[in-house]
């Protein structure tokens, strides 16, 4: 007997199912019924649930209440950038004339969607000091893939083809070295320095007639903003180089200064993070790509470009000379781009730069008020991110991830835990502008009494959490045996 | 520009409040946290309008919407891999709750059953729909999970040489192309009638329905890829697998999709769903996330990420994809839908969309001056119709009816591999949203031109 009925989500959908139930009612058919093809190539096997509409509700309103979530717990998951996802963004989205129009109609019958692609690209231009922007692509990720292809295919163009080498700092997300190796680059890593900036040494070592160039976050992982970032874009232009910049960490920079301006030649930004848009429990997100003039003929098809000026201008699709190509089936993940211009479009020009200075302030408030009792490896001004260790617990028996757990039980979610991997039992805490100082007080108070509870009880902190609906998971049994679908039961 | 003060209604914090947590670090202003970016680079001019309030975006955007013409405003018939279905209330009123939407990634499992939960629901419910043994959580959408399943069935067999059947969607191709561009990997485009396939073939790729809505026989594609030691991939529709044999039943090694139809707004061309399936023999090779079930310390049932040896946050440089985000939200939104419609109702629907295609196929097939050239086999919701006029003609007139036509296949990147007797071919689409109203209207503006 489950604790709640159908309620309770210890039942899967497949085990829930009743023959005969029914979640809709489809309309009759109202056209002569039409001959079927050859009964060999009709299933008579499709095995999907039987359950009601009320059914369905309770099941999935049930399986909500299992998850963290920014509207319901304060999520300072480090390089996530969790802040506040308007609502007004959401409604826009859906108004038909955006959620229900078709990817192929004739750009007569799509000139408001394009207009505000248009807008967007000049938005996102302005804010980086990019002039090129295709907004094709459709995750950070995704972004970086088209970026580095965009790269390939500049050097190839200079009928360059000895620049196999993509160097990338030790602190980088897993996914710069993947998207590099997606196209065909062979990944270097490149060392920070004691600072936590790149090491240039190591960087001229690197920048040789074989470097295509680099890929940096800025600030980084470290949550720092490079000191020689302007040094570090002129060593790999002299080498031939060009400056790939991964804009995940770009809410710590909007509106103080643009990376155009300080060397990068093609970077992508993540729109579900820096442009609030919701990450849905794992996406959907949108990586545009903005270039230097130099890139430009290269960008991911397509992008808007506008003609005309009697009757106003007129929009439409277009794909740039050497293009890289598409990188998905339409035009990008128009829902989240309509979300993140209304966005833009909310905060203006004054609301834009106060987003970084209350995102950059709640972290450095955080990282001043923890910084005695956590173990601080680069003690600098922060950005939008404070990297912490649990260094100094570590040796009463309580490590970063235990730390993190407990958080769990306070009611906060955990911090980003074991990265930048350069960073011992590393909590990399990114508050967000959207919380309020009572919120970052509670969490500061959090974190002192786990540093407490690991002298006075660390077994209990390494047990944690113990208030969540399940508790510690077995992770290597579930790669060893992996489970991944529900099966009738013989 | 914005002179006054201007305080976000997205920032809690007030000028006053931010001047105290700035005490606490010893500064005075904010402007002396970014000490680090060099000044001459510090604080750029930035040409952005100025902020508006809640009330004057909805109107401006309003207006920017209706710009467009909406699918529901007149009778649509435009597919193409993006099709316009019916989606019952219930998947946006629950793929909205803040639980679900403002969730991360489900990185800390124990406060994230939720959305696990689901993405092992929607694992099991795409590889049934698709008759496969393992569905991975989902890719960006279905162009880039068909060139990924490319990669794969290239990573599989260590072979460097992709068969591409002709009637494979053109962008598909395009989109495999740009991601097979920097691994040596030869694209070949094939007559779907006699694919050409080697020994050192690593795949033969084929869509059911085909582009142009055929049904091809699979199970003759299937011998021949495994006859010379190559994958089988297909990309298929989930709407069409409601009614018809499954990719799956005939022994396709990687079966791609869109899951737009089930359940997502067509929206523009996104945000989508990639649907990824394989056999279970090849699941260390898949990319993306996967969700497994195991348990708890306390042995209770609970699930997690799996498998992660393969991505790119510990793999790096030899993870079996960069993909990282994803649209975990729509394969939420896909499974609230098939849970919604269950085995019944989807079987209606694709029942719907395939007597209503027939119906509008054989009305115009009876008009003079149309003819349906690929049509001698089966097909299921879409069709082409060789026309008497250039399509973007007829369009133009049944736009004037308020009417959306179907696709002009007459330009690229869907002109190249078309024979030259249809040099005035549309692609057609019937779905359960046309009423025959609204299709006799369709054949009534077709009938003024013969």
């Amino acid at each position: 007997m489950l604790k709640g009925g159908s309620r309770d989500t210890g039942m899967l959908l497949m085990e829930r199912s009743v023959p005969g139930r029914a979640g809709v009612v489809t309309p009759p058919l109202d056209v002569p019924e039409q001959p079927l093809p050859d009964a060999a190539i009709l299933r008579d096997d499709l095995a999907l649930p039987e359950v009601s509409e009320p059914e369905v509700v309770q099941y999935f309103t049930a399986l909500s209440q299992q998850n963290f979530s920014i509207d319901t717990h304060f999520y300072p998951l480090g390089s996530c950038t969790m802040k506040y996802n308007p609502k007004i963004n959401d409604e826009i989205a859906f108004l038909p004339g955006f959620a229900a129009i078709h990817p192929l109609q004739p750009p007569d019958q799509s000139q408001g969607a394009l207009e505000l692609l248009h807008t967007l690209q000049e938005y996102l231009g302005e804010i980086t000091g990019m002039s090129g922007v295709s907004l094709a692509t459709l995750a950070g990720a995704h972004g970086e893939l088209a970026g580095v292809l965009m790269m390939r295919a500049y050097h190839h163009a200079q009928g360059d083809l000895g620049r196999t080498k993509m160097a990338i700092p030790d602190s980088a997300h897993g996914t710069n070295p993947a998207s590099a190796a997606m196209a065909g680059f062979d990944v270097v890593t490149l060392p920070s320095d004691k600072d936590g900036n790149v090491d240039l040494e190591a960087l001229h070592e690197l920048s040789g007639p074989d470097l295509a160039g680099v890929m940096i976050t800025l600030p980084s992982t470290l949550g720092l903003f490079d000191q020689n970032i302007v040094e570090v874009c002129r060593i790999v232009h002299e080498a031939g180089g060009l400056v790939y910049g991964d804009g995940a960490n770009m809410n710590a920079l909007l509106g103080r200064t643009k990376l155009g301006d300080l060397g990068f030649d093609v970077i992508h930004l993540n729109l579900h993070k820096t442009f609030s848009t919701p990450h849905g429990g794992g996406g959907p997100g949108a990586g545009p790509v903005c270039c230097a003039p130099t890139l430009e003929p290269f960008l991911a098809a397509p992008i808007v470009t506008s003609s005309g000026n009697g009757a106003g201008p007129s929009y439409s699709l277009s794909t740039p000379e050497q293009s890289i190509g598409k990188m998905s089936g339409y035009h990008g993940n128009f829902g989240v781009l309509v979300r993140a211009y209304t966005y833009i479009r909310t905060l203006g020009d004054a609301g834009i730069k106060s987003i970084s200075g209350n995102a950059v302030l709640n972290a450095n408030y955080i990282m001043q008020a923890l910084k005695d009792i956590y173990y601080l490896p680069y003690d600098r001004t922060c950005m939008h991110e404070v990297v912490l260790s649990a260094d100094w617990q570590r040796p009463r028996g309580v490590s970063g991830l235990d730390v993190a757990k407990r958080l769990l039980d306070y009611g906060f979610h955990a911090p980003t835990m074991y990265f930048p991997l350069i960073v011992h039992e590393a909590l990399m805490i990114e508050p967000t502008e959207s919380e309020n100082r009572y919120t970052l007080d509670a969490f500061i108070e959090a974190l002192r009494q786990i540093n407490r509870e690991s002298e006075d009880d660390p077994d209990m902190v390494h047990h944690a959490p113990h208030t969540t609906p399940v508790s510690r998971l077995d992770e290597a049994g579930a790669a060893r045996h992996p489970d991944l679908r529900w099966r009738p039961s013989v | 520009m914005t002179t006054a003060h201007f305080q976000s209604h997205y920032i809690p914090n007030t000028e006053l409040e931010q001047s105290e947590m700035l005490a606490t670090l010893g500064l005075t202003t904010i402007d002396q946290l970014f000490h680090d970016i060099p000044d001459e680079f510090r604080n750029p001019a930035l040409n952005l309008p100025e902020p508006l309030s809640e009330l004057e975006i909805q109107r401006e955007l309003a207006g920017l919407a209706s710009k467009n013409r909406a699918l529901g405003s007149g009778p649509s018939f435009l597919g193409a891999g993006s099709y316009h279905h019916f989606i019952p209330a219930i998947v946006k009123a629950l793929m909205t709750r803040g639980e679900f939407l403002t969730a991360y990634t489900p990185y800390q499992p124990e406060v994230s059953q939720g959305t696990l939960q689901v993405i092992y629901e929607f694992q099991t419910l795409i590889s049934s729909l698709f008759g496969m043994e393992v569905a991975n959580a989902g890719m960006y959408d279905g162009a880039t999970s068909l060139a990924e399943g490319v990669l794969m069935a290239c990573r599989v067999t260590n072979r460097e040489r992709v068969a591409v059947s002709d009637t494979v969607s053109p962008a598909y191709l395009q989109v495999t192309r740009t991601y097979c561009q920097a691994h040596g990997i030869d694209i070949e485009v094939v007559r779907h009638w006699e694919p050409k396939v080697g020994d050192d073939t690593a795949c033969l790729v084929v869509q059911y329905p085909n582009f142009y809505g055929g049904l091809e026989d699979l199970g003759d594609f299937a011998q021949l890829a495994h006859g010379h030691g190559a994958l089988l991939v297909v990309s298929t529709d989930p709407t069409a697998c409601g009614m018809l044999n499954p990719p799956g039943h005939y022994s396709a090694d990687i079966v791609t999709g869109e899951g737009q139809p089930l359940g997502i707004p067509t929206s523009y061309g996104g945000p989508y769903l990639g649907l990824f399936t394989c056999k279970e023999q090849y699941i260390r090779q898949m990319p993306s996330r996967l969700v497994g079930r195991t348990v708890d310390s306390q042995g209770r049932n609970g699930y997690v990420l799996t498998l992660q040896t393969r991505e790119q946050h510990i793999r790096r440089e030899r993870a079996t994809s960069n993909i990282c985000t994803n649209e975990a939200l729509y394969a939420l939104a896909s499974t609230i839908y098939l849970a919604a419609m269950g085995r019944q109702g989807l079987k209606q629907v694709a029942e719907l969309c395939y007597h209503k295609a027939h119906y509008a196929a054989s009305q115009i097939e009876a008009l003079p001056g149309y003819s349906l050239p690929f049509q001698r086999g089966p097909f299921f919701q879409e069709f082409v119709v060789q026309c008497p006029a250039p399509p973007a003609e007829i369009n133009r007139k049944l736009m004037e009816r308020n009417i959306l036509g179907g696709l002009d296949i007459t330009v690229p990147p869907y002109s190249d591999p078309l024979p030259p007797d249809l040099d005035k071919g549309m692609l057609l689409c019937v779905t359960e949203m046309n009423s025959k109203q609204d299709i006799d209207a369709l054949v009534a503006g077709l009938a003024e031109f013969n």
